[in-house]
């Protein structure tokens, strides 16, 4: 653009992979300066300083002990088990209720403004109902993990479909497919990008869902875990246990991003 | 071509079908689209007879893709029926396959994948590689079987679908068009490799077409569909291999025949 040598951005001029890995690495750093500049100010404040164990000293040996004693993986456990059934419910529905209304303008039409308007509340807002309607915290949960993850999926599976090219199916149809041929080579890999899409975005939902809803009385799981530690003041395991869930939501995450890119056909460019 | 001459000769063919008729009899098709629609066609009438090569020529909007795909099982005429090789025609069937304007191959497949598409639909597992990599090579693909269909050419991918569209061994092959969307060279090469192979499989061949240039290279026969849906000239075309090739002057005098002969009777050439 100009011969004058200007700097034009704070990119590291070394080739893409290699930059990548240090970037993210720059991330890394800043956030835990910032926790650590953050622990520095609580510890100096003096009507504060009792929370001072959220540091990221403490919080990190903390958080090695509890991964040595297993600890880490007794509370993680139950919170991935409800998030995972949750998340299986609210496929078996939404999948075949998003390609049914993707495929059906009328179905679609009637229940275009139901569906919205449940979408947008909340799904902790259930609780009250849920914790009557289920006989264990735990169904409990599970149904608020479901009710928070379906309508992305949903709604993603609906928008893939109404992208799908009518005459794939008529190519499949000429060639002797029967109907759940053509479900399965054709409906079902073209738009699993868009179901993966769902399902990662659904994830995102449920994890942040999933620890206010183990607030309720459950004795396990994330949530308990963080609720536990406030109740103890054990501010030292319940900074651990912050940095586990989001290490935790954010492998899922990394997860599913991998998975959308294993089964997206689309050529970029 | 010197790939697939060796393969050709020994083809399997399924239940001897050197024997079985492929005749095609259209009776009395009418169509419109809608309930009160304007007829599209109109009582059409046309009999081919087993390995026989027809090309269908008529105006934009005449009924030339109607009448294929109810020829095909595709679309349900409103009155009148159609027998290929005696069986009434009820449904699609991978005895008999038609191939579109554009390919619409499976993106999310690769060329083998695409190629056996309908050999898949059909159960047929056992030999379905043998099946393909012969049918790849008579279309001259063989060497890219793992492509991504994505990276083919237009010509090659219309190749592909003309694979997808034999590797069933159906006796009667409908071409919409097939080839108007390529340039002149590659279409001119699948013009001719189009009528050698369904001269040495035998199949029966039913083309659809604008160009009369086209008509004479390909066809043994052409049929003229009038605006109104009705066939009004039916004429054979007698030329030998040779002649086809090579667009000779005995050609050239059989195009400008046939163009005089429609201009007479449709105001069409
Ligand atoms: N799905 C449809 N719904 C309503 N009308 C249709 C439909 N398909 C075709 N038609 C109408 O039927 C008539 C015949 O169409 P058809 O596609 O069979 O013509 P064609 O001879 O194949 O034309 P072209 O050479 O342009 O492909 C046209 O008037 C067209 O507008
Ligand atoms: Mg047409």
């Amino acid at each position: 653009m100009s011969d004058v040598p200007v700097i034009t951005s704070w990119r590291l001029p070394v080739p893409g992979r290699v930059r990548g890995v240090l970037n993210a690495a720059l991330g890394i750093a800043a956030l835990l300066l910032v926790w650590w500049i953050g622990g520095r100010l609580v510890a100096n404040s003096p009507g504060m300083f009792a929370f001072s164990n959220f540091a990221p000293e403490p919080a990190l040996s903390r958080l090695w002990q509890m991964t040595l004693s297993g600890e880490v993986w007794a509370m993680s456990w139950p919170s991935l088990y409800r998030v995972g059934l949750g998340l299986v419910f609210a496929i078996l529905i939404g999948v075949p209720v998003g390609i049914a209304i993707g495929r059906l303008t009328f179905l679609r039409e009637v229940t275009n403004i139901p569906f919205q308007f449940l979408r947008m509340i909340s799904p902790l807002s259930w609780m009250p109902i849920a914790v009557m309607a289920f006989a264990t915290w735990d169904a409990a949960i599970v149904f608020l993990i479901a009710v928070a993850a379906v309508w992305p999926v949903m709604f993603s599976t609906a928008a893939g479909l109404r992208r799908l090219d009518p005459a794939w199916l008529k190519v499949a149809r000429n060639l002797g497919a029967s109907p759940l041929h053509q479900l399965t080579t054709v409906i079902l890999p073209a738009i699993a990008t868009d179901i993966l899409t769902g399902i990662r975005l659904a994830l995102g939902v449920a994890w942040v869902v999933l620890v206010p809803a183990e607030y309720l009385g459950v004795t396990s799981g994330l949530g308990y875990a963080i609720n536990d530690a406030r109740d103890t003041l054990d501010y030292d395991r319940l900074a651990a246990t912050v940095v586990v869930i989001g290490i935790i939501g954010f492998v899922i995450d990394f997860i599913c991003l991998k998975a959308v890119q294993h089964v997206n056909w689309v050529r970029e460019s | 071509m010197v790939k697939s001459d060796s393969t050709d000769a020994r083809l399997p063919r399924r239940s001897g079908a050197t024997t079985a008729r492929t005749d095609v009899s259209i009776r009395g098709v009418t169509h419109a689209y809608g309930h009160a629609g304007p007829p599209v066609l109109s009582g059409v009438d046309l009999e081919i007879a087993s390995g026989e090569i027809v090309a269908l020529i008529g105006r934009s909007g005449s009924g030339k893709s109607t009448l294929l795909h109810i020829v095909a099982g595709l679309l349900k005429p409103k009155d009148g029926a159609v027998w290929i090789g005696g069986q009434r025609v009820q449904k699609p069937s991978a005895d008999w396959v038609m191939m579109f304007q554009s390919p619409s191959l499976f993106p999310w497949m690769n060329v083998a994948q695409n190629t056996g598409l309908g050999l898949r639909y059909a159960g047929q597992r056992a030999g379905a590689a043998a099946r393909i990599a012969e049918v790849l090579a008579l279309v001259d693909l063989a060497a890219l079987a793992d492509r991504n269909v994505q990276d083919l050419s237009g010509g090659q991918q219309q190749r592909v679908a003309l694979a997808r569209s034999i590797a069933t061994e159906p006796g009667l092959l409908l071409l919409d068009e097939p080839f108007s969307a390529l340039d002149i060279f590659t279409r001119r090469a699948l013009q001719n490799d189009v009528r050698r192979i369904a001269q040495t499989l035998g199949l029966t061949l039913v083309l659809v077409t604008h160009d009369v240039a086209e008509a004479v290279q390909m066809a043994d026969r052409s049929v003229l569909l009038a605006e109104g849906g009705r066939i009004t000239a039916d004429t054979p075309i007698t030329l030998t291999e040779a002649d086809r090739h090579t667009h000779s002057r005995d050609f050239q005098k059989e195009v400008t025949r046939l163009r005089t002969l429609y201009s007479e009777v449709a105001g069409m050439g």
